[in-house]
């Protein structure tokens, strides 16, 4: 699996306090978009893929396992808060609940039967069962197949956040994002994270070690796909609209072209990655389905020349890891 | 009765795609340790190719069940002698990415000019009509699909199990360093290796064509089925395979008589199944 990630640089106290230092750097600098010219929409959709890739990037660039179905993940919790908020009426804190633990639990179902195989095998799993939940959205009542679920009520969070307004929605995704992406963070610095990176790199000698490797992948798929699930859930309250756009398999790639073009096993380059991503689609949008060319060259261009990505080859540049 | 007859042959038509497909990706994966996610795009192709060749070329079918696969098997070995072969040496997963692009760029440029409609592709005049077999009537077309897909696979496994060139095949995919050595030019096999395989997914992909209609996306569904079939099966044995995709297609169609709902899903509840009851697949020779 080393051949996957560039992770040949040791984390010192000094690396963590870079990757620290730009952490508060992003944070300020999205902190100030609002006071900006740029259209708050696309800052706050770019923000719930970004951690939506950082979630998807924590089984492949630090447990080496490569999922094809993320939009499994992002899809269920979209429903469910959906539902919640619409059907039930539930307000925006139980609502996103809901769709949390709606993805925790599949993560829970999908990661105990995907981590059954190995490299290649469990990304046609995920796939697969991606796919199946597809179908199974497709032909439920509450999902409204082809319709989805629109007109989603945004409401009040704590009962005091309007977040109808603009303004506030946007420091509400943008809170959710840097919660989430720390507690990536604080994963992949743990001991826990140490344990999965011995299992990328060499797993029958982890397991020699006595390291019960199954239980630490499934660990490291639940709390992925829970916190993709969360990432659903913010997109909400975003687009106000909850569709099988978001399970389906072009979804699934669209996750891992952003963390390859970012950079696999970097701890910003999902973030880059995603606004990359999302900023051509915006630009994109009148070419139709020529976006999807434009995707899949940008997938063989960075596999055939780039495979560091964006993040990744400036780290190697600066000699850190960032 | 009859409704159950006809669910079963179509059964073992999507079967016989299950076949083909699943057996150019285990060939493939066997020599190239690649998955190629592309399989299905160039499926999609080897349809359009028998398309094009009616109607611009006037060419029939018969001819483009031998003309098509050779076509998009020469466009997979340039696949393979410009990009592919860059990737030994690094990370499967990287082979899966960088086929998965391709199937991006392919499916959405047919998809410009196509649209998401289907084109209609005539069955060729000796095999329309059908026979009444008393228990059911049994369209000649989808027959010949069932009976020839399956001589395809039974020569393949033929060629690759009892054949010299086989021997040397399969000697490489144990030990390419070692086959070298003794004269044999084993990039030039691998090139081979993956057209043949790409071959067979464009083969499957002129059979569908009367029946499926000739879509961009005729593709991009299956192959994911056919990952599925692959997960079951496991890629360590060619017959393995060609059973696997069959026995699959089978159950589908009996699933579309009994529980119709269902159909869409139960190769992949199958899948579940089997990595609970036996992770391994059901060779048991898989990584």
């Amino acid at each position: 699996m080393s051949a996957m990630t560039d992770d040949t640089l040791p984390v010192t106290p000094r690396a963590m306090r870079d990757e620290m230092l730009v952490f508060a750097a992003m944070a300020v600098l999205l902190g100030l978009v609002p006071l900006t010219d740029i259209y708050p929409f696309f800052v706050m959709q770019a923000l719930c893929f970004a951690l939506l890739a950082c979630a998807f990037n924590l089984l492949i660039g630090y447990g080496g396992l490569l999922s094809f179905g993320h939009a499994m993940f992002l899809g269920t919790a979209g429903y469910c808060s959906a539902h919640a908020l619409k059907v039930w009426g539930f307000t925006p804190e139980l609502g996103i609940l809901v769709g949390v633990a709606a993805s925790g639990a599949l993560s829970v179902v999908t990661g105990y039967i995907s981590i059954r195989r190995q490299g290649i095998y469990f990304s046609m799993i995920t796939l697969a069962l991606s796919q199946l939940l597809y179908f199974i959205y497709l032909q439920a009542p509450f999902t409204h197949g082809e319709d989805g679920i629109q007109g989603i009520p945004q409401g009040y969070l704590f009962g005091i956040f309007n977040l109808a307004q603009p303004i506030v929605l946007y420091y509400v995704v943008l809170a959710g994002f840097l919660g989430g992406f720390l507690l990536i963070f604080r994963a992949i610095n743990s001991p826990f994270g140490e344990v999965l990176k011995a299992i990328r790199e060499n797993e029958p000698r982890a397991v020699s070690l006595g390291y019960k490797t199954d239980q630490y992948k499934l660990l490291a798929f639940i709390l992925s796909g829970t916190i993709a699930g969360f990432a659903g859930s913010l997109k909400v309250f975003v687009a106000q609209n909850a569709s099988l756009t978001d399970v389906h398999w072009t979804m699934s790639g669209e996750i891992v072209l952003m963390t390859l073009v970012g950079g696999l096993g970097t701890v910003f380059g999902p973030v880059v990655g995603a606004f990359v991503i999302i900023a051509m689609q915006h630009n994109l949008a009148g070419f139709g389905q020529w976006v999807l060319v434009i995707q899949g060259v940008i997938f063989v261009a960075c596999v055939l020349t780039f495979r560091r990505g964006i993040v990744g080859e400036i780290g190697h540049y600066l000699k850190r890891s960032l | 009765m009859q409704a159950l007859y006809a669910q079963l042959l179509v059964g073992l038509i999507n079967g016989s795609f299950y076949a083909l497909l699943s057996l150019g990706l285990a060939v493939i994966f066997g020599m190239l340790n690649i998955i190629n996610f592309a399989h299905g795009a160039l499926y999609m192709m080897g349809a359009f190719c028998a398309y094009f060749l009616l109607n611009i070329a006037g060419i029939g079918y018969w001819p483009a069940l031998i003309i098509a696969p050779i076509l998009v098997g020469i466009f997979g070995m340039i696949l393979e002698r410009t990009m592919l072969q860059r990737l030994a040496g690094l990370d499967h997963l990287y082979g899966l990415l960088l086929t998965f692009g391709i199937a991006l760029i392919v499916q959405g440029v047919f998809q410009n000019y196509f649209g998401s409609s289907g084109l209609p592709y005539a069955i060729p005049e000796e095999l329309r009509g059908g026979i009444n077999l008393g228990f059911m009537f049994l369209p000649i077309y989808r027959g010949w699909v069932v009976v020839f897909s399956l001589v395809v696979c039974l020569a393949t496994w033929y060629l690759i199990e009892k054949t010299r060139l086989g021997a040397n095949l399969r000697a490489a995919t144990e030990n390419p360093t070692l086959v070298r050595a003794f004269g044999i030019n084993v990039p030039r096999m691998i090139t081979l290796t993956y057209g043949l395989g790409v071959g067979l997914a464009a083969l499957a992909g002129v059979l569908s064509a009367p029946i499926n209609q000739v879509r961009p996306l005729m593709g991009a569904d299956l192959i994911i089925v056919v990952f599925a079939v692959v997960v079951i099966g496991g890629m360590g044995s060619i017959l393995g395979s060609i059973i696997t995709g069959f026995s699959l297609g089978v159950i589908e169609g009996l699933t579309k008589y009994f529980y119709p709902e269902a159909s869409n899903t139960v190769v992949f509840v199958l899948m579940v199944l089997v990595l609970l009851v036996k992770p391994a697949g059901l060779t048991g020779r898989a990584a």
